[in-house]
């Protein structure tokens, strides 16, 4: 009983880093899922004269997509989004992050747009609201106006045929 | 050396003024000192989720500075501190706080200090126990055999 006790403390030791190894800590679960989406009414990028609600999307699956012209890892998520626009699937809606109007203008100009709309939030206050602390950020919205899953980081292939496609798909097939 | 001191110093005061100046923090003018000393608390006790390991006090992250903005915001506003706290895990979650919540999911977190505390204990009694035991007694017809060797030598 004595010999094998050390043994045991080290295997349970093991089995708790070993499983520490495969946690990310940048992804912090989002307190929102499953709650109605945060409202807020902001103007649009293209359209400022325009405002844009997320009720206005009740009865729709849709993305909010968090992104900024200075964001880096936005580049390489951006030919994703533009690739699986094409497939219309889902509403992408962009939350334009801390941005200059003119800059972003020009970044979605310059790279294509696969987005809907995009609503400027100048000075991140929703945000805040929505939990926001690194871009990109991506965020799935039900029919029913609530958040269902939140992607951390750049969206890429993997995630859109592992996590985010499946979950639209079942989404879309859910009463409004 | 009566020289060089003087020179030294000198230089070190140079350096000093060539240093560039460190990132400012912004000051939040708080007339009542006790606002003051609430949102020094409570921006002590609030996590930078870019940061991670830092407080949104200490940390110079533009979230921290947003962050902090909010609770100056929220405190002129008069919410209390549990207001300010729900606020922030409303939207960013547990992990937002320094201390988390006692609660079933983490009652492995707070109770297992507590719980290896126990099992050392355990074990340093068996131990013991077992070291207070008697030896096991050899049979007679050993011990002779055994001072018989040991006569010898």
């Amino acid at each position: 009983m004595r010999n094998w006790l050390p043994l045991l403390v080290f295997a349970v030791l093991v089995i708790f880093l070993g499983i520490g190894l495969y946690l990310d800590p940048r992804e912090v679960p989002s307190p929102l899922i499953d709650k109605p989406a945060p409202a807020f009414s902001a103007p649009q990028l293209h359209h400022p004269e325009q405002a844009f609600a997320p009720e206005q999307f009740k009865g729709k699956v849709w993305i909010l997509n968090v992104w900024a012209s200075w964001c880096v890892s936005c580049r390489a998520e951006h030919a994703v989004l533009n690739e699986f626009a094409k497939k219309g699937l889902v509403t992408l809606v962009g939350l334009n992050y801390k941005d200059e109007a003119a800059d972003a203008r020009q970044w979605l100009g310059m790279l294509g747009n696969p987005y809907q709309l995009s609503v400027m939030d100048k000075d991140g206050k929703i945000g805040l609201d929505w939990g926001v602390y690194g871009v990109p950020e991506s965020f799935v919205i039900d029919k029913k106006g609530i958040v269902r899953h939140k992607h951390i980081g750049p969206v890429d292939e993997k995630s859109l045929e592992e996590v985010l496609i499946p979950l639209i798909q079942t989404l879309n097939g859910e009463a409004a | 050396m009566k020289k060089i001191l003087p020179a030294a110093l000198w230089l070190c005061s140079q350096l000093a003024v060539a240093a560039p100046p460190a990132a400012q923090v912004e000051v939040y003018d708080f007339k009542d000192p006790v606002l003051e000393q609430r949102y020094q608390t409570l921006t002590e006790q609030l996590r930078c989720l870019v940061c991670q390991n830092q407080n949104i006090a200490d940390s110079h992250a533009e979230l921290a500075q947003d962050l902090r903005s909010k609770v100056h915001e929220l405190l002129i506003k008069g919410d209390n501190d549990e207001q300010i706290v729900k606020y922030m895990t409303d939207r960013y979650g547990d992990f937002v706080l320094y201390r988390p919540p006692f609660k079933i999911k983490t009652l492995l977190l707070w109770l297992a200090p507590a719980l290896a505390v126990l099992l050392g204990g355990f074990g340093f009694w068996r131990v013991m126990k077992n070291a207070r035991q008697p030896k096991e007694q050899l049979p007679e017809a050993e011990l002779k055999s055994i001072r018989n060797l040991l006569d010898k030598e």
